[in-house]
């Protein structure tokens, strides 16, 4: 986990806090509800956009034609957040979500990002050698399954849809969602129904 | 600078070879391994502020922003063949590669 932040980095903060609210840039009021949105949203937000895909086609169209319009179906405020893309994947096409030039995360559906998908060691090999990664996680893909590497390098954030596994025949949204892990949404792990 | 999207889905397009880094300071969204690369538009993503000049706090024009899908081998030979990399790579770093697909 990160150290705690300095005492000289916190007075910076106050410092440019009271700029920016002197300027009228943003007011307290925005900031903390900006900063309650942030720690409210988790995985568990991505998860149930999953399950009620899976159990629901019309929702499963809205979530792959428009991401932000899917979270906020959702109750799910995207004000000022990038827009989301959602990337299916199928029994011959496996999506792996990475940000090689910094961090990018759909933080607003699946909130702070892990410390490895920031990791330099993440970053690189995720691209360059994703099926060696994704052996490390115990994600072993069928033969012939395509691995697409989203490299997330501009204005869009990627969540990706698991493919729904055998065996939930008959679950409610609530039951599959709880199967639907972080690690899945980003593409390191597949959904297991046991 | 938000004209109609230049390329089409299917579109070959080569990234521009080009290193902006080593001529001074800048903000590139543009990953190295994929510069002087030919890959395939998959779809416009939209029109965003260019992030060169919003970095530096320049009046930024929007620009067409594009998923691109690069295949692996040869970009990296680690990778299998048959499997891909898809980058969101904005208009202005992409020019026609002939060809189509």
């Amino acid at each position: 986990m990160a150290a705690p932040p300095r005492p000289e980095s916190l007075a910076l903060l106050e410092r440019l806090l009271a700029a920016l609210e002197a300027k009228g840039i943003v007011t307290a009021a925005e900031i903390a509800e900006r900063q309650a949105i942030t720690d409210r949203a988790s995985p568990k937000i991505g998860a149930r956009m999953v399950a009620r895909a899976w159990t629901d086609p019309a929702y499963r169209a809205l979530l792959l034609a428009d991401g932000t319009a899917a979270a906020e179906a959702m109750g799910v405020s995207m004000a000022g957040a990038p827009p989301l893309g959602v990337l299916e994947n199928t029994p011959t096409r496996h999506h792996l979500v990475v940000c090689t030039l910094c961090s990018c995360y759909p933080r607003a559906v699946l909130g702070y990002p892990p410390g490895w998908y920031k990791s330099f060691a993440y970053r690189a090999r995720a691209v360059r050698e994703p099926r060696a990664v994704l052996a490390e996680w115990g994600t072993h893909l069928p033969e012939g399954v395509e691995v697409r590497v989203v490299d997330s390098t501009a204005d869009y954030r990627w969540m990706v849809l698991p493919m729904r596994p055998e065996g939930t025949e008959g679950w409610d949204e609530a039951r599959l969602a709880a199967i639907v892990t972080r690690d899945a949404l980003v593409g390191v792990a597949v959904p297991k129904a046991g | 600078m938000s004209e109609a999207p230049r390329f089409a889905p299917g579109s070959a397009v080569r990234v521009k070879d080009d290193w902006p880094e080593r001529r001074g300071p800048c903000h590139i969204r543009t990953p190295h391994y994929i510069r002087g690369r030919v890959g395939r538009v998959v779809r416009p993503l939209g029109a965003f502020p260019n992030p060169e000049d919003l970095a530096f706090a320049r009046p930024a024009p929007r620009r067409t922003l594009y998923h691109v899908l690069f295949d692996q081998p040869p970009i990296w030979q680690e990778g299998r063949p048959g499997d891909t990399i898809l980058v969101e790579v904005f208009e202005h770093w992409l020019e026609p590669a002939g060809g189509g697909a």
